[in-house]
């Protein structure tokens, strides 16, 4: 296997290419305002680091958000015409859980989270079984913070809580407000989505089931448009 | 390029391109736009024959917001991008390994939606080392004729379309020179509002030139000429009118027959359309004059400039009107020049919504 991850969701760019045992390369940097600009260029110059061609890549995996809409777009389109151009499979991997991996082994439960405004978070819950993997303890979803906290701490039974992500620091007074002494923050170096991750997670799903089908794999963008929504609220009247 | 410092894409490339040249093939382009709202996916050979022009239109999906949502687009452009490239070439019986360039639309348009196809093709052009060409949607109007006609300089093309109305100048291929523009509302979006305004569906365009054809054009309303030496278009003021005619009559308790107002509208849009095109004409004395843009299906323009082109011998060429809404077959056309000249976009090319047609890529 010689998988290529990507992951353009949110302000960080993040590419590595892996197999099952090493991650050959990996490349991020956090403040990139123009994925559509950077991303195939970042892609290009580390295949040309580790000398792989793109003839030699097995499978392509890729962040499927949630995120900026604009972003994880740029990366799924990516990731799908590259995988079908090469006659390849591609996986999307939740851009949530790739960051939550970057705290795997940890004793409580683990939360990553992005700011979805109006004080609303995308998040998801984990826990670590020891250092091989993660169990999703509540489905993703975009919600309110201050809904979706009492529901943590129910699972996590008096366990610490570790919250993960860049945007954790907006929401910080809410969290210590309401999660007290649970809580815990990461240093700064866990809190973005890595693509060794990627890697890795959309490794482990290859094993486990067959490749979808490369034309329907898509953004998961965890809420309907705003103009649907609206036009959904107005056939119910 | 210097070989030395040159990364491998563009070894790649350019080893394909020579292979390319070399080779007496024909010279395939794989057309991508996903400037609004129709994923569209084509391949064309030589420049000027259609072997495959897929189109998924979200004309229907829009119709309930009335009016096309980016964020609904763009969404429907990543679910269909893959399965309409890979239809396209189906349909043309040939392979990736067949495709000279790939040439994809990267504005104006919407951003999110001009996204997805500029993300696709640089990613089937990395992939494969297949050189990519970036091509502005207006040029791939204008080479929709050429599908048709073999284009001889010099030439003017009126494009109109629902975001667009310009008068443009050619004296060769790949060259561009905007001899007027609208300063206000492009001549479609006119239309749909007009429409609205009198409670036809959307897309207004259509039901108007439909209307129209039913109705008398007796009710009064302006001719916006500007300067007498512009080439420059004005709607604004004819959709104020519009409205304005429609809200006195009904302070006063008449009613207009909408089939006359549509008529009188119709004219008036037409008409200076039709005159601002035909004194370019004559004064650059053109060869040819192209009707571009997806408002060259309309009839009553259709019409008026065969009737004023025949009149004073001038020659009229208009796309038939699968060709006159957005399509890759067009984006491909335009960029077969592109591909002849060797002019190639990197990497980094991005989706510009307010791209400039005489800007050198
Ligand atoms: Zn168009």
């Amino acid at each position: 296997m010689r998988v290529l991850a990507f992951d353009t969701s949110s302000p960080v760019l993040t590419v590595a290419v892996a197999d099952e045992s090493r991650v050959l390369g990996e490349w991020t940097t956090n403040l990139n305002k123009n994925h559509s600009v950077t991303l195939m260029d970042g892609i290009s110059a580390l295949l040309d680091e580790i000398k792989t061609d793109p003839d030699q890549l097995t499978a392509i995996a890729v962040g499927q958000g949630p995120g900026s809409y604009t972003g994880v777009r740029i990366g799924v389109s990516t990731a799908k015409s590259m995988a079908w151009s090469l006659g390849i499979p591609v996986i999307g991997v939740s851009t949530l859980e790739t960051i939550a991996m970057n705290a795997i082994g940890f004793g409580g439960l683990i939360v990553p989270l992005f700011d979805a405004r109006r004080g609303q978070v995308y998040t998801g819950c984990w826990d670590s079984v020891e250092m091989t993997s993660l169990r999703s303890v509540l489905d993703e979803r975009i919600i309110l913070l201050r809904d979706w906290l009492p529901q943590v701490l129910e699972q996590a039974a008096g366990r610490p809580v570790l919250f993960l992500g860049d945007d954790v620091s907006l929401h910080r007074a809410v969290i210590e407000e309401m999660v007290g002494e649970q809580a815990r923050f990461a240093p700064s170096g866990l809190n973005h989505p890595r693509a060794a991750q990627i890697a890795w997670l959309g490794m482990q799903k290859l094993e486990q089931a067959d490749a979808p089908d490369t034309h329907a794999v898509n953004p998961e963008y965890l809420q309907v448009s705003e103009a649907e929504a609206k036009w959904l609220a107005n056939q119910q009247k | 390029m210097n070989e030395k410092n040159a990364t491998r894409y563009q070894q790649r490339i350019l080893a394909h391109y020579e292979q390319h040249q070399q080779s007496d093939r024909p010279t395939l382009i794989l057309g991508i736009e996903t400037s609004c709202d129709e994923t569209s996916a084509s391949v064309i050979k030589d420049g000027r024959v259609i072997l495959s022009n897929i189109i998924a239109s979200q004309a229907d999906i829009h119709k309930r917001f009335g009016g096309v949502v980016p964020e609904v687009a763009s969404r429907r452009h990543v679910e269909n991008i893959t399965l309409t490239i890979e239809e396209s070439l189906q349909e043309a019986g040939v392979t990736l390994d067949d495709i000279s360039a790939i040439a994809v639309t990267y504005g104006p348009g919407l951003v999110g939606a001009l996204l997805v196809g500029v993300a696709a093709a640089k990613a089937i052009s990395y992939a494969r080392g297949i050189p990519l060409i970036g091509v502005h949607h207006i040029a791939g109007h204008i080479y929709a004729n050429r599908l048709v006609t073999e284009m001889e300089f010099p030439l003017i093309s009126l494009v109109v379309s629902g975001g667009h109305t310009e008068l443009v100048y050619m004296d060769q291929h790949g060259s561009f020179e905007i001899l007027g523009e609208t300063r206000d509302d492009a001549a479609g979006e006119a239309y749909d509002k007009v429409a609205r305004a009198l409670s036809l569906p959307y897309p207004g365009g259509p039901h108007i030139d439909r209307l129209a054809h039913e109705g008398t054009p007796n009710v009064p309303l302006p001719r916006v000429w500007l300067e007498p030496d512009s080439y420059d278009f004005s709607f604004s003021g004819l959709k104020s009118a519009v409205l304005n005619t429609l809200h006195n009559a009904e302070q006063r308790g008449e009613r207009i027959e909408p089939a006359n107002l549509a008529a009188s509208f119709q004219a008036s849009v037409v008409e200076v359309l039709v005159e601002k095109t035909i004194r370019a004409a004559k004064a650059k004395q053109a060869r040819q004059i192209l009707l571009a843009g997806g408002v060259a299906a309309n009839k009553g323009l259709r019409e008026a400039l065969t009737a004023r082109c025949e009149q004073e011998g001038l020659t009229l060429i208009i796309p038939p009107l699968s060709l006159c809404t957005d399509n890759a077959a067009m984006i491909a056309a335009a960029g077969y020049i592109s591909y002849q000249q060797g002019r190639f976009a990197s990497l980094d090319l991005n989706g510009v919504p307010g791209l400039s047609l005489t800007e050198p890529f």
